[in-house]
């Protein structure tokens, strides 16, 4: 029974705290003069730390500009692909640019700005000197690979690569590093941190332009998708696209071209 | 070919029955290339376990103690440890070091995933062949040996031509379930990629989002083809009996 009033005490207590949360969240952050956003910290270049302890990183910077644009300061909180979403809805953090793919089934979870604010999509590691300059270059050589990605199909379809799928990336990396493919296909962005902070890498390469693209989402709570927070950070993302801020920092923060930076660049001139 | 593949649409269409492999050209190619895979796996497999089997049944038979030992630590060795424990020893481990140049100027593995997993399989079923190939040659009566010593016959021959064939008809029965076994072990060589059926029905399955279905085919296909094992070792136990032998 004790526990039972309990549970229910903790229940009016959630829906309280919910009721109070959905007020205007953006009058909120402005009145408490900063921003919580939750970002990686282990996902060079997008969020990691540099050598004094920092966050750093392409999505701290958009972080930084979402405070500028706000006129409040920044806190930075690290989380990890598992929590992202539930340290939102719990309100420890305003909201997440933590290299998030954007998909139907998060959607009803939390509010996924739109436009996108970037990609990830499917590309090569291969060791410098392999002769890779393109996808049709795979053409019937062996290429390793993740089961069940779901590009695989595409890359052996349209460049007869003969796949050779490995339950996890220690074992694709193996084969790779011992010779048995030619390549490794596989998120673009794992590639580009790995090259990026990996001295295991230094004789690698990412040849090809990135294909299959799948957009990731900066996220505000669900309920505040339609309100003004939501709008703010839509005209947001819409200017980073617009004013090339985005393709600046990509640059900046040494990330090879991403096309789709470029196609929202065009589209939403 | 029209009509059956018009046949898998339908059923998918109408009873929510998802065979790509039916109507999907594709998918069927991958998954046929794993049923052969697999038979190709499986044959060379059971052929060089046997040899291993064989020659390891004689070599434990022989007069040098060293011989012997080393048998001994084979039989151990492949049979205290999982096969599939195995298979990436073999392949990440022993496969790292055997690597020659190729064409490109980089370094490539010298055997083939493909290779490895033959390799391992070979080793791990002959390892037990060895064993059951024992079992038989103990059962061979004491009295026939010393006969075909007395025709003059060697050791090598008293075992090629007297020894052995005996005992492989004694065998047969435990041979059979081991071979059999060895079958349903190809699966393993999924973890190291190679595209036998197993590995070629979860490529279809991530693709095509059908678990249930091509879980279905997966177990038909390996009754399938273990019968088809069957059907042949029960010929062969047919064709080498020995009327008035034991068995």
């Amino acid at each position: 029974m004790k526990i039972l009033a309990q549970l229910t005490f903790g229940a009016a207590a959630l829906v309280l705290s919910a009721g109070i949360a959905s007020a205007d969240k953006l009058e909120d952050i402005t009145a408490a003069g900063k921003i919580v956003v939750g970002v990686k910290q282990d996902y060079r270049p997008w969020g990691y730390l540099d050598s004094d302890g920092n966050i750093v990183g392409l999505e701290i910077d958009l972080a930084k500009d979402v405070a500028d644009k706000l006129g409040v300061a920044v806190e930075l909180v690290p989380v990890v692909s598992s929590n992202r979403m539930e340290f939102l809805q719990q309100g420890r953090i305003d909201l997440i640019i933590a290299t998030m793919g954007d998909n139907e089934k998060r959607r009803k979870v939390v509010g996924m700005i739109e436009p996108n604010y970037y990609a990830g999509g499917a590309n090569v590691i291969a060791p410098k000197g392999s002769g890779l300059t393109a996808w049709a270059d795979l053409d019937g050589k062996d290429v390793c690979a993740i089961q069940g990605a779901y590009y695989n199909k595409q890359v052996a379809r349209d460049y007869s690569a003969n796949i050779v799928a490995f339950a996890g990336v220690p074992e694709a990396t193996a084969a790779l590093a011992n010779g048995s493919c030619v390549g490794f296909v596989y998120d673009n962005t794992w590639i580009e941190s790995q090259l990026a902070s990996d001295a295991q890498w230094a004789e690698y390469e990412m040849p090809f332009v990135t294909e299959q693209l799948q957009p990731w989402a900066i996220a505000v709570p669900l309920d505040e998708l339609d309100m003004a927070y939501g709008d703010k950070m839509r005209d947001i993302v819409t200017d980073w696209h617009k004013s090339g801020f985005l393709i600046e920092r990509n640059a900046a923060n040494g990330i090879a071209d991403n096309p789709f930076l470029q196609e929202q660049q065009d589209r939403l001139k | 070919m029209e009509s059956f593949e018009a046949f898998f649409s339908w059923l998918y269409s109408d009873h929510g029955i998802n065979l790509t492999i039916g109507y999907d050209s594709y998918d069927r190619g991958r998954f046929l290339d794993g049923v052969w895979t697999t038979i190709k796996l499986s044959v060379l497999s059971i052929l060089f376990s046997l040899i291993i089997g064989a020659v390891g049944a004689w070599v434990q038979g022989s007069p040098l103690r060293i011989l012997r030992v080393f048998i001994g630590f084979f039989i151990a060795f492949f049979r205290n440890t999982p096969p599939l424990v195995q298979l990436y020893f073999f392949y990440f481990a022993v496969g790292t070091v055997l690597r020659v140049t190729g064409e490109n100027g980089l370094p490539q593995p010298l055997v083939s995933n493909f290779g490895w997993a033959v390799i391992s399989l070979s080793l791990f079923a002959g390892a037990l062949n060895v064993e059951i190939f024992r079992s038989g040659i103990e059962a061979v009566p004491k009295s026939t040996i010393e006969a075909s010593e007395a025709l003059g016959f060697n050791r090598l021959q008293t075992y090629a031509y007297i020894v052995l064939p005996l005992a492989v008809r004694v065998a047969l029965p435990s041979l059979g379930t081991n071979l059999v076994n060895l079958v349903k072990t190809t699966t393993l060589a999924y973890a190291i990629a190679v595209p036998e059926i197993l590995y070629a029905s979860a490529q279809i399955w991530s693709d095509e989002l059908n678990v249930r279905e091509m879980m279905n085919v997966l177990l038909l296909s390996y009754i399938g083809l273990v019968a088809i094992l069957v059907w042949v070792l029960h010929r062969w136990e047919k064709a080498l009996r020995i009327p008035g032998y034991g068995v």
